[in-house]
């Protein structure tokens, strides 16, 4: 997995509450069988005119004036400003896939949606969160100057503004961890082989009908 | 010491092992479905891994599937996607029900049909509607695909544990108001980030007499409320549920499998970090009139103004109402509909049709209606209600009566919405273009979207015959 440890990204502002991961990527995009390709279908409903569908060459598609994320001064943002509960709805790792693809590393928000949250971590990006005051300042911030950056640092765990301010969030320390050497889950739990093996055996004999088939 | 809550009994029994706060927790059940999983076998293939243990798996087609009987696939991309799951399931010899048997349907209406989920399981899938197999007591929640290729490749998922949350109903429902509606009641108290972060448990007097598939219901939308789990406790209704399911144990290792289950309920000494209580008679038939589960209004109410609204909603709902194309103050029910669909894993089971054939029988649909679709959750939910003659009283009155899947809820197959058109709809999620792009949905519950495809506009089942008799 890729590691996170310092990001220095310009940021672009997505003023909603309770974007779904049906926005983050419909659902007609969901057939693909790979993990890569997903960016330029990002939030499509929103950020083209038309109607998308998969195999389509985007970069000939009406692009929608009044969104964001088509703003010249935005283009090439790798922080997400969103508001709260950030990727609630369907399990899609396809969301993540698809922010990462176009090149989002790292989302602030006040709150997400759990299992979007974890979803970010397997695919290097960093969830950060912030209060609502705090979101309220970025916001007003981004839109008052013009390539607006920020720099994160995880292993510090502090965000710094272009005034020479610091703001601190808070992170798990396994998640952290993970994030920052970059470490392959599943190698990690597979170092715990022996303990697994006890435990369903343990587990057979006690319970033999869980293990019907 | 205080007592454990059904949710910490549940963890605590799947515990494998602790490490900075992180736990590694057994998986009893993986049920695995064509779109989340290609990435995840491939990922087991690249890294020339296997699945810990196959016996595990239990895998089925659903989202992409054609509901019209007989139909190949007509899209290639869909196509693929499972024919992909096929030829993986058939290399690592996984159980799958495939396309054309019998027993194929939505994941989350099969497992607990086939007793392949049992109370006391962990039960993971990728989907987010996994918490339906809570409602028999069991900790169920949906993962994404990098954690389908952990539990595939570990029989383990590295999580945090949920603080607890109940969330009684107390008292007992009025006459017409189904499980549906008091789940939509409950998320538009709580919200959709109101459970972030917990496990909820359902409890009080309204879900002891609920049934089974009431209670899956209540626990597939618990995501909704923004729980990756939502449950109910063991009772006697949920062991009879189980009892001679193909999956299910039987003999001695049945009566010992009872024995340990009905051990999956609160202590009365438990202490939960949030306790929510609603009381059951003032539930009414409820509809959502916006783009989120929390917008929720009566059938016999008026679509909110969002000027009334507290300053954090109201952009939101000066949206919704925008993208759903509806003006503040109009009386719900002079609302007309142009498509209703029956179906999905919140409300595609027996009860569920039984529920809405009650209310169409011997009448039609109203001529504004363009489609009427009924798709039952599963092969076996489709045989039994033919037995019951349901599929005629549909038919009869212009409903199409289709082949199990998941079909317009979310629209991967033909079943959609066409920009613009209104939908009183049995699934779970009315976010903007969930049922199609440009398609508006409302949440209803069975009875109220078969009283909405008579009247041809929305009402419940018992507006319905007032309004006939």
């Amino acid at each position: 997995m890729r590691k996170f440890n310092l990001l220095d990204g310009l940021v672009v502002p997505l003023d909603r509450r309770n974007v779904d991961t049906d926005a983050i990527i419909p659902k007609q995009f969901l057939k693909s069988i790979k993990r890569s390709g997903f960016g330029p279908n990002l939030f499509d409903d929103w950020r083209y005119l038309d109607q998308g569908e998969p195999g389509m060459d985007n970069s000939s598609r009406p692009l929608n004036p009044d969104f964001v994320l088509n703003f010249s001064r935005y283009k090439g943002a790798e922080v997400l400003l969103t508001r709260s509960n950030f990727g609630c709805g369907s399990s899609r790792e396809h969301a993540p896939w698809a922010l990462e693809d176009y090149g989002i590393r790292s989302i602030i928000a006040s709150s997400y949606a759990d299992i979007f949250y974890n979803n970010c971590f397997k695919n290097g990006i960093l969830p950060v969160i912030l209060k609502e005051n705090e979101i309220n300042r970025l916001f007003v911030e981004t839109l008052e100057i013009e390539h607006y950056r920020l720099k994160i640092d995880l292993s510090e765990q502090t965000i710094s503004l272009p005034d020479g301010d610091h703001l601190k969030f808070e992170i798990d320390t396994f998640k952290k961890k993970c994030l920052l050497e970059g470490l392959d889950d599943i190698g990690q739990t597979l170092k715990h082989k022996n303990k697994i093996r006890d435990y369903e055996t343990h587990r057979q004999q006690l319970k033999p009908w869980l293990f019907l088939s | 010491m205080a007592g454990k809550t059904l949710y910490d009994k549940l963890w605590e029994d799947h515990l494998v092992h602790q490490e900075d706060g992180a736990s590694l927790i057994y998986i009893d059940r993986h049920l695995v479905h064509e779109v989340t999983s290609p990435q995840a076998f491939e990922g087991l293939h690249i890294a020339g891994r296997k699945p810990w243990r196959v016996a595990s798996i239990l895998a089925v087609p659903d989202h992409n599937v054609p509901t019209v009987a007989d139909t190949q696939i007509s899209d290639p991309i869909s196509r693929l996607q499972i024919e992909t799951l096929d030829k993986n399931c058939q290399h690592f010899g996984i159980n799958e029900f495939g396309m054309h048997d019998i027993r194929q349907g939505i994941v989350h209406v099969i497992g607990p049909e086939q007793g392949a989920t049992l109370p006391g399981m962990t039960v993971v899938c990728g989907d987010s509607h996994t918490s339906t197999h809570g409602a028999f007591g069991a900790l169920a929640f949906g993962i994404g695909t990098s954690e389908v290729e952990h539990v595939l490749a570990t029989q383990c998922l590295l999580q945090h544990k949920s603080r607890n949350m109940r969330i009684s109903v107390s008292g007992s429902l009025q006459p017409g108001v189904t499980p549906k509606d008091v789940v939509l009641a409950i998320i538009g108290e709580i919200g959709t980030a109101g459970g972030t972060g917990y496990a909820i448990e359902f409890a009080g007097r309204v879900f002891e007499s609920m049934s089974i598939e009431g209670r899956m219901t209540v626990c597939n939308m618990a995501i909704e409320a923004g729980a990756r789990s939502g449950m109910v406790a063991v009772d006697d209704k949920t062991i009879d549920y189980f009892e001679g399911r193909p999956f299910a144990p039987t003999g001695t290792l049945w009566k010992d499998a009872v024995k340990e289950w009905k051990k999956l309920y609160s202590d009365e000494d438990a202490v939960f970090d949030l306790e929510i209580t609603l009381p059951g008679e003032q539930i009414t038939p409820l509809i959502t009139w916006g783009t989120s589960p929390e917008m929720v209004v009566p059938v016999t109410g008026k679509i909110p103004d969002p000027e009334t609204m507290p300053e954090d909603k109201r952009e939101s709902a000066l949206n919704a109402l925008s993208y759903m194309d509806l003006d503040p103050e109009t009386v719900v029910s002079d609302i007309t509909v142009d498509k209703i669909f029956i179906g999905s894993c919140t409300n595609s089971r027996i009860e569920d049709l039984r529920d809405a054939a009650a209310v169409v029988k011997g009448r039609k649909v109203a001529d504004n209606i363009m489609l009427a679709l009924v798709v039952p959750g599963s092969g076996l939910v489709k045989r039994q209600a033919e037995q019951e003659g349901l599929d005629k009283i549909f038919i009869d009155a212009g409903f199409e009566w289709r082949n199990p899947g998941c079909s317009m809820c979310l629209a991967m197959n033909d079943d959609r919405l066409e920009p613009g058109e209104r939908c009183a709809s049995t699934s779970n999620r009315n976010f903007e273009g969930r049922q199609g792009a440009g398609g508006r949905t409302h949440l209803v519950s069975p009875a109220t979207a078969a009283a909405t495809a008579i009247a041809g506009y929305f009402t419940s089942a018992n507006l319905l015959s007032t309004r006939l008799h």
